[in-house]
């Protein structure tokens, strides 16, 4: 379906190329060179843009991967948190924090991925009119909430006004409001593409609606809808601005979502990030490798559910 | 179906790891008495159980992190956080009942200022007065990065000008004056300031109108009123300079020893003064308690003109509630502070460039610490 | 106009009680079971609504009593000076430095990310089209505070060079003006990695859009005798241009947001410093501007001073967002 061409097919149109030009365009000649250098030109500026691009990945991942790869290795980084570790010490982990970052985006997923399903479910299947473009657009708006205003928001309901402590589940709530509109948008798309014969048959066979959708469609679109959660998850798991405000960094493991404070990734390394010893130092770089890595571990399942698993049309 | 299978197995996969994750251990051993421990002992702490969250001053939190992990390696059953925010951020959530104690750089402040007296509501959130105690004392040290000057004398009036971006490189005639015998570069000066709200920034511009006052003549605040760029937070101005050539700022003494800076000597009128424990001993020994009974504010004199007194000098506090209002977290605050403000927990914290509190003030910390409830 | 597929003709016979042979029991569980079923959707729809409008509120009701006790003019103040008795405030700074290192960011990504898109669907050889893709998808997984670290203490260093050598070649615009600003704490640096940052997004969905130009009208072009440039410049690009315009949209709409990236790089500036058209300036933006005051909001009106201008920089960033869905569906539109 790509349509790539191999040096070889290029090389071969190219020369069937030429003698249609000289065919169609003869005695414009002259112009014919000025052409394929304009197409060379072309050539090269496309693999040069690419060579760039890969400029700043192999960069960025080489630092991080220089600067704190050996973090990972450490004995104590996956087993043990930062209790008792001040900056200028070296030793403890990071287990505190990836623990924070999985529970919060656990409960983010748990609030967001129904909210998220059932409104992509009412757009596609049940919504018509005012009401339905009403919820379109307001999808569309909170796609738009920068993610320090959401977090302003769960500050003033959360703790301004119910006075409530910071904590994880505060933090998840902002998160929330983040990934609800990408589940929404990546669910609606999964569900356009299953085919409407699929429907039309269960309907005709007297299934009712909710079950023709429950049983039909959503199996049919279901791999789509979790790569969708997934890299909904992968979004709002590096986000950092919410947690200035909503999640104070602890050192200590935390499971509690409603008590204490819960450390995440993010926090951890901006707690320490502008230190200059070098533990310190290390320890952000590694926090950081650990985040990247477990975004990517998300990404890399969601696009394989997504390869294996897509809509048959 | 085989598309469902994928689901289950990524939802397995997840579960797994959440799993997997739920067996960390917070049994970090580094020795409790180790370089930064500076050999403070742990053995006459009476352990309290629990959890306490407190936030505020960045300014100290060396010195809380260090008495944190000798407290903890000594109470197992103990949990402390503390977030270095920034002071204005620490009495604010303080205020909104967020922490258990704050950390700040200034006393809570009894005139209404912006519309709010911080005392006040701090004594309706916690249904008593609220108490300063003031826990560590240290040096602001100015610091620089000029190649080849690794001795630079400021006086006052030349610091207010620098730092007002009226004195612009750094070989401009002002500076050469009291610095006969340096070769000074025509490097264009970067002053760096604190952007968030900063205890420090309070206490330096209070220097600075207290020593300057010609030239300095906005009010000292909490938010910066010379000029120069802003960085996040002590670190963040720290590094700043270190990364820039000609570059300024004001920052706790810890931040300019964990970043090699050059600290300049401070030349209020007697002689230059270099920034070390005994001269800040002397300056924090002459420093006069204003508060009224078991609230205690330090009063310091910007302006000493005293011989070997280091005069730049930041008193930070931890603000807590007279009577708690949890049983258990009063009972692990108030066991924390009084190894903070002991004579062990006050030493320890002389190698993270720290200075002791005076023993008079101790003794009346300590004794604040014992009365609450 | 496109969220009804097949579901109506059902969903209009439903009022009748099903066909006149559905039995009974179904027909009873159908109805209770669809009027749940429905019933949770409508709700989740509707769940989203009050959640919009809550924070609609929430921003207005806050940000209003601030507006109107300004003492400045909000749109054209370069002042901020919130809290105390008069408060006067203005956006303009924040704007211009938001703006400036957005368009920064999209005059860098655009062109580069439609190339890389280009050379994944047309030039790439087979085996390397999909991996390369991949690669550039990578960025995508990196968190904006690891960019910002990144960018701040790796990069920023080796940027500084490129910095002076434009401020002595061009010094003379008040593009490239001198400031005090040191390192590479510069708006132009803050745009420049938040170009690497909305680079995968805007290769991804402009890469998308080539991939669908008809066969036809590539092979019509070759047929014609155009050179492969020309068959992408005849048919790929006029037939993707929406699909950049919108894809360009979506990256702006996250540079304008983004947080802590910025906030790390650029240097905050001191009050009533002097106004400066330069790139190699500092300031904030306004979403580093609210990170980097939140932990000190104490009052409602000094709250509400930033909340009016994260309420700026919500529009604007829907404003940007709507534009790249527009012209997504008049697209579609088209197709269909």
């Amino acid at each position: 379906m790509t349509i790539v061409d191999t040096g070889m097919d290029t090389a071969v149109q190219e020369t069937r190329d030429g003698s249609a030009r000289r065919r169609l365009t003869s005695g414009l000649g002259p112009k014919a060179a000025g052409r394929r250098v304009r197409d060379e030109l072309a050539r090269v500026v496309m693999w040069l843009a690419f060579l760039v691009a890969l400029v700043p990945l192999v960069w960025i991942l080489g630092s991080v991967l220089v600067k704190g790869g050996h973090m990972l290795f450490e004995s104590t980084w996956f087993t043990h948190s930062q209790r008792n570790i001040t900056s200028s010490d070296v030793g403890g982990g990071a287990i505190h924090a990836i623990q924070g970052t999985l529970i919060q985006g656990a409960a983010t997923a748990l609030m967001a991925v129904p909210i998220g399903v059932f409104t992509a479910i009412y757009l596609v299947e049940y919504g018509r009119g005012a009401l339905a473009r009403a919820v379109s657009f307001m999808v569309d708006i909170l796609t738009g909430v920068p993610s320090i205003v959401a977090a302003l928001f769960i500050y003033a309901v959360w703790v301004t006004t119910f006075g409530f402590q910071r904590v994880g589940f505060a933090v998840a709530l902002s998160l929330v409001l983040l990934m609800v509109p990408v589940v929404v948008r990546s669910t609606e798309e999964m569900l356009k593409l299953v085919p409407n014969e699929l429907r039309e048959a269960s309907y005709a066979l007297g299934v009712p609606k909710w079950k023709t959708i429950a049983r039909i469609v959503i199996p049919t679109a279901f791999s789509g809808i979790v790569t969708g959660v997934l890299l909904g998850l992968a979004r709002i798991m590096g986000e950092t601005a919410p947690l200035l405000i909503l999640g104070p960094y602890t050192k200590n493991i935390a499971t509690n979502l409603f008590s204490g404070n819960m450390a995440t990734l993010p926090t951890m390394i901006n707690q320490d990030r502008v230190e200059a010893l070098q533990p310190a130092l290390d320890r952000v770089w590694g926090a950081a490798l650990t985040l990247i890595l477990l975004i990517l571990l998300l990404n890399v399942v969601g696009r394989i559910i997504a390869r294996f698993g897509a809509v048959r049309t | 179906m085989k598309i469902q299978r994928f689901g289950r197995m990524s939802a397995v996969a997840l579960v797994g790891a959440l799993a997997l994750t739920a067996c960390g251990s917070d049994n970090n051993t580094t020795s409790a008495s180790g370089t930064a421990g500076g050999g403070g002992s742990t053995a006459n702490i009476d352990c309290a159980a629990g959890e306490v969250q407190a936030e505020g001053s960045s300014a100290q939190k060396n010195a809380i992190e260090l008495a944190i992990k000798n407290y903890q390696s000594a109470c197992a059953e103990a949990t402390l956080s503390y977030n270095p925010t920034g002071s204005g951020a620490g009495i604010k959530q303080f205020i909104a009942g967020q922490v258990d104690f704050a950390g700040s750089d200034s006393v809570l402040s009894d005139q209404p200022e912006e519309g709010v007296v911080e005392t006040e509501d701090a004594a309706k959130t916690c249904g008593s007065p609220a108490w300063n105690l003031p826990m560590v004392t240290g040096p602001i040290a100015i610091t620089y990065n000029v190649p080849g000057v690794d001795k630079l004398v400021l006086t006052p009036d030349v610091a207010a000008q620098i730092f007002q971006g009226r004195i612009t490189t750094w070989d401009d005639p002002a500076i050469a004056k009291i610095n006969q015998g340096v070769k000074l570069p025509g490097t264009r000066i970067s002053v760096f300031f604190r952007a968030d709200e900063s205890g420090t920034t309070e206490n330096f511009t209070k220097y600075l109108s207290a020593t300057a006052k010609d030239l300095w003549t906005a009010d000292p605040s909490k938010v910066w009123s010379g000029k120069g760029e802003g960085k996040n937070k002590s670190a963040g101005v720290a590094s700043a300079v270190k990364s820039t050539e000609g570059g300024i700022t004001y920052a706790e003494w810890s931040y300019a020893v964990d970043n090699k800076l050059d600290i300049a000597q401070i030349d209020n009128g007697a002689g230059p003064v270099e920034l070390n424990s005994r001269t800040v001993g002397k300056a924090v020994d002459a420093a006069k308690n204003v508060g009224k009974g078991h609230d205690i504010r330090l009063e310091l004199d910007y302006a000493t003109k005293e011989k070997g007194a280091y005069p730049i000098l930041l008193v930070t506090y931890e603000i807590v509630c007279s009577k708690g209002q949890d049983e258990a977290k009063t009972k692990l605050t108030k066991s924390f502070l009084s190894y903070f403000s002991s004579k062990d927990g006050q030493k320890s914290l002389e190698a993270a460039g720290y200075a002791p509190l005076p023993e008079e003030v101790r003794t009346k910390v300590s004794a604040s610490v014992d009365a609450l409830s | 106009m496109s969220g009804t597929t097949g579901a109506a003709p059902t969903a209009r016979r439903d009022p009748f009680g099903g066909g006149p042979s559905d039995p009974q029991g179904t027909r009873k569980t159908g109805r209770l079971g669809d009027r749940l079923f429905g019933g949770a959707a409508r709700g989740a729809g509707l769940l989203v609504i009050a959640i919009v409008v809550l924070v609609g509120v929430f921003l207005l009701s806050r940000a209003v009593p601030a507006l109107l006790d300004n003492r400045a003019n909000f749109l054209t103040s370069t002042e901020w000076s919130v809290g105390g008795e008069s408060q006067r405030f203005g956006i303009a700074t924040m704007l211009w430095v938001t703006v400036a290192s957005s368009v920064v960011a999209m005059v860098i990504a655009v062109p580069l990310g439609v190339s890389v898109a280009l050379f994944i669907t047309q030039y790439a050889p087979t085996w390397l089209a999909r991996p390369a893709a991949g690669l550039v998808q990578l960025l995508a997984a990196v968190p904006s505070i690891v960019f910002g670290i990144w960018g701040a203490y790796v990069v920023g260093p080796y940027f500084e060079p490129v910095q002076n050598l434009l401020n002595s070649v061009l010094g003379w615009t008040p593009l490239f003006s001198d400031t005090t600003v040191s390192g590479s704490s510069t708006i132009l640096f803050a745009g420049v990695v938040l170009a690497i940052m909305v680079l995968p997004i805007v290769t991804a969905m402009s890469g998308e859009i080539f991939a669908q130009t008809p066969t036809t009208h590539r092979e019509g072009a070759l047929a014609l005798g155009a050179t492969k440039w020309e068959m992408i410049r005849t048919t790929v690009l006029p037939f993707g241009k929406p699909g950049v315009i919108s894809a360009a949209m979506l990256g702006l709409g996250r540079a304008l947001g983004e947080t802590v990236a910025v906030m790390i790089i650029l240097s905050a500036l001191a009050d009533g410093t002097a106004w400066s058209w330069s790139l190699l300036n500092g300031g904030e933006t306004f979403a580093s501007k609210i990170a980097n005051g939140a932990p000190e909001f104490t009052t409602p009106l000094q709250t509400g001073a930033y909340i009016a201008a994260g309420l700026v920089l919500f529009v604007l960033t829907f404003v940007v967002n709507a534009i790249a869905r527009v012209v997504i569906n008049r697209r579609k539109a088209f197709t269909e």
